[in-house]
């Protein structure tokens, strides 16, 4: 031991960075920030987009001018000198012109929550808030006071809504039906004309097949007239008269009523029914006003469906491209110039794979597909299929993006595969492919998932390319569906991500957008966690299986 | 045989004193002849090698190798490390082709078969061998798949005639006690020595002409290094063995004929027991004893 005591603070010191303790803590501190953004930034979503849903309380403001607001509260502002104001959701926007309005506090004489205040969604001009004070039947008064209307409607407003949903799917599938049969049969003329010249018997038997179809058409349009009329008129007349927090009076039509509830007098289960059932239309039903209410089942059908067809095409494509470089190709400058410009593809922007999918995807490829297979579309009503953006072009166009990342990850893959393993396959006999497919695939195939987990959750959360091949704002045909061939990789089709751009920046009312942003990028990010947790679990499997624990 | 036979080994009398250390002429980059015992040349040899060279690029690797591998024999490579042992076991099934800077001259036959000849192939010329490595790779699949592979890649679905070379396999590989009740499950699950011997069931499941061990129990503990010892002791008579080791013990146990290779030269090959008892050279008297290597 020195007996030196300079000497040994000295070492201290050295001891210390040598013991690495300052490196512990500048790693630990690096993923704790990390770590620490992540679930702020998760958290933060998770936290808005739960509450979208819950029914809060209906405040009915007297303000000192006398005048009476009925809204919710959904934000408050607190000013240092001890005064504040609330943003308060006053709909009635057809009334006042305004969807939200702020109050200053002073401003408030008292606030109550009545317990006949109700909300009301309907199916356009947005919400309603009001006191119902009668149930009418054209002329005729079906019940009066605000208990007895409220207990009416909610005895038979199921039975509106049921006939306004046949209606509706009348409208939209069965009639839909019907002109799609219309338009083949007026495309078979067309094909008739084209193939076999305008004066030909084929075209003539084309033309008498159309209009035997258009005859059963309109048979089949005028009965589906009357199923309709009758259940309109059913509900006609049928409406519920509201008094607004100002007074004035306002009758609403049941069947433009999509749902009502009094939040003020709703119980914690009444509460959660209602959160339920707006999480139900959320998840399964096509959105109403420019996409700021109602569901998003479109955009979530759309977003999975892209996302599996593009691993579906992006896996093989890229897994072979990387098996040629890393088992096939010699190892020279050729190859390490290949590997260096797949590694820069990665950084392209997306904007561009957007561009090029369009170009040359849609209007070439697209083009040519359509010059060759559809040309009786394209001439009839000059509409191209597949010429332009499509669930197939988008997938296509997001391969592409996500290439470099399977390509270089399944890299990695194969050659983790130790070479002990190649050579006992060849020393048995194996020839190079036996090889690759029975020993150097399975073991590799971990790794190969781990890179199709990045591109999925990659792909799926990608917008610009999309907007330019494919993405549409509203596009109730969903690209995989009951109708005949089932799978339409021609259509427009919605995705969540763009449905975020949409409805948070492109929202005449973002102020009640706002909520919808959150639950939606919500369910985005929880789907494609559910896509990763799906792939890693079968990773998992493949790893257990394929990849020793020992050594 | 092309080279002419050398001196009886017992009437050469003990090692010379008096002439140049071998290894130190070899190690100056010269050349020495190779000693081989007049009885390994009366054996029927399953394997020839005839005047074999190999470079790694420029780097010559094996320098006219010349020797017989006797059949239904065990012979043993023994050599200090880098001395191309190894390379040598790895030309004869050709896996050195995988290597692409690797060039070679002379030429070896398999019971008559040119290896190196131009209209053989590769591919088939590997599946009249076996071949064992250093350290165990069990393919990623079952213990019965990993048995049956050589035949699975022939297109061979029998499932009876698959099941009896499984047992058999495994039997001659003194694993079948073991391994019967779990066929089905991966491979990664046993212990080293038993992958050990899982690698030489399958190896001897195409029933090889020529089974080549490299070094097969240098990644073993002690008790494993025994049964592949005991196993080679079993295989001898029914295969012929050309076995790679660092371990003088082991060849003196295992083998039938021993090779002492030095800096890519084959310096003397004989009976095991004359190797270790009464070698020609007093270099190979150093080395197998342990005083030098």
């Amino acid at each position: 031991m020195s007996s030196d005591p300079s000497r040994r603070r000295r070492s201290a010191h050295a001891a210390l960075a040598a013991h690495g303790e300052a490196w512990v803590w500048l790693t630990g501190g690096c993923l704790a920030l990390a770590m620490a953004m992540i679930i702020g930034l998760l958290g933060y979503i998770v936290s808005e987009g739960v509450a979208t849903f819950w029914p809060r309380p209906l405040e009915l403001l007297e303000l000192a001018d006398g005048r009476r607001v009925l809204g919710e509260q959904t934000a408050r502002d607190q000013a240092p000198d001890g005064g504040g104001r609330r943003l308060m959701r006053t709909a009635n926007f057809e009334l006042t012109g305004k969807h939200f309005e702020w109050f200053d506090d002073a401003q408030v004489k008292t606030a109550t929550t009545p317990a006949s205040a109700t909300v009301v969604e309907r199916l356009e001009g947005g919400r309603f808030h009001g006191f119902p004070t009668r149930l009418l039947h054209g002329e005729e008064v079906l019940a009066e006071g605000a208990d007895a209307a409220w207990k009416g409607f909610e005895t038979r407003h199921p039975e509106v809504r049921r006939r306004w949903r046949e209606a509706w799917r009348i409208d939209k599938q069965d009639r839909g039906e019907l002109q799609r049969r219309l338009r083949a049969a007026r495309l078979a003329v067309v094909r008739a004309e084209l193939n076999s010249g305008p004066e030909s018997p084929a075209r003539a038997a084309a033309a008498a097949a159309e209009e035997a179809i258009a005859k059963e058409v309109a048979e089949a349009e005028r009965l589906l007239d009357g199923r309709t009329t009758e259940l309109r008129t059913a509900n006609d007349g049928l409406g519920l008269e509201f008094a607004t927090g100002s007074g004035e009076s306002v009758v609403l039509p049941m069947a433009e009523i999509v749902r009502a509830w009094q939040p003020n007098r709703l119980s914690f289960t009444d509460r959660l029914g209602v959160y339920v059932a707006r999480w139900g239309e959320f998840l399964w039903d096509d959105p109403r006003e420019a996409n700021s209410a109602g569901g998003v089942f479109p955009a979530i059908w759309g977003t999975i469906a892209m996302t599996l067809i593009m691993a579906l095409l992006v896996a093989p494509f890229g897994v072979l491209a990387a098996l040629y470089l890393r088992e096939y190709a010699s190892r020279g400058p050729v190859t390490a110039a290949v590997r260096i410009a797949i590694n820069n593809l990665a950084g392209v922007p997306s904007i561009v794979y957007g561009a090029f999918g369009l170009g040359f995807f849609c209007y070439v490829v697209g083009g040519s597909i359509d010059e060759l297979l559809f040309r009786p579309a394209l001439v009839a009503d000059g509409q191209p299929t597949f010429g332009t953006g499509g669930l197939l072009w988008a997938s296509l166009t997001l391969a592409l993006l996500t290439l470099p990342v399977v390509i270089v990850s399944t890299e990695e893959a194969l050659s983790a595969v130790p070479n002990s393993m190649r050579e006992g396959s060849y020393a048995c006999g194996a020839s190079k492919w036996q090889t690759i497919r029975r020993i150097v695939l399975p073991r590799a195939l971990p790794g190969i998932m781990t890179g199709l987990i990045l591109a999925m959750a990659r792909g799926a959360g990608e917008v610009a390319p999309l907007m330019l091949v494919g993405v549409k704002k509203l596009a109730l045909d969903l690209p995989i569906d009951g109708t005949f061939p089932f799978v339409h990789p021609e259509r427009e089709f919605m995705h969540l991500a763009y449905l975020i751009y949409d409805v948070g920046f492109q929202s005449p009312n973002s102020q009640a957008a706002k909520p919808m942003v959150f639950t939606i990028t919500f369910l985005l990010v929880a789907i494609i966690a559910l896509l990763n947790v799906a792939a890693i679990w079968i990773r998992g499997r493949l790893r257990r299986r394929y990849v020793s624990q020992q050594f | 045989m092309s080279i002419p036979p050398s001196a009886d080994p017992s009437a050469q009398g003990p090692p010379v004193g008096g002439s140049p250390d071998r290894l130190a002429v070899v190690a100056a980059g010269g050349q020495v002849p190779a000693e081989v015992h007049e009885r390994v040349r009366q054996t029927p040899a399953v394997l020839e090698i005839d005047r074999f060279n190999l470079w790694y690029g420029v780097k010559q690797a094996l320098h006219e190798i010349t020797m017989p591998i006797p059949y239904g024999k065990v012979t043993a490579l023994v050599g200090p490390s880098g001395c191309g042992k190894s390379t040598l076991l790895r030309s004869v099934n050709r896996l050195n082709d995988l290597v692409p800077s690797v060039r070679i001259s002379g030429e070896m036959r398999l019971n008559g078969d040119p290896i190196y000849d131009k209209r053989m192939d590769v591919i088939e010329l590997r599946k009249r061998m076996g071949m064992v490595f250093q350290r165990p790779n069990p393919f990623p699949m079952s213990i019965y798949e990993n048995v049956v592979y050589a035949l699975r890649i022939d297109g061979e679905s029998r499932r009876a005639v698959l099941d009896e070379v499984c047992e058999k396999s495994l039997r001659g590989a003194a694993l079948w006690d073991e391994a019967k009740d779990r066929l089905g499950e991966s491979a990664l699950g046993l212990s080293g020595g038993q992958q050990q011997r899982l690698c030489i069931a399958r190896a001897i499941a195409a029933e090889p002409e020529v089974l080549l061990l490299d070094e097969p129990c240098s990644a073993l503990d002690p008790i494993a290094t025994g049964k592949i010892e005991d196993l080679v002791q079993e295989l001898r008579g029914r295969y012929s063995v050309l076995m790679v080791t660092h371990n003088m013990q082991q060849a003196s146990r295992s083998s039938d004929y021993t090779a002492f290779m030095y800096l890519g030269r084959l310096i003397e090959y004989g009976p095991t027991t004359d190797i270790f008892t009464k070698p020609v050279l007093r270099e190979t008297e150093a080395y197998v004893t342990g005083r030098f290597g």
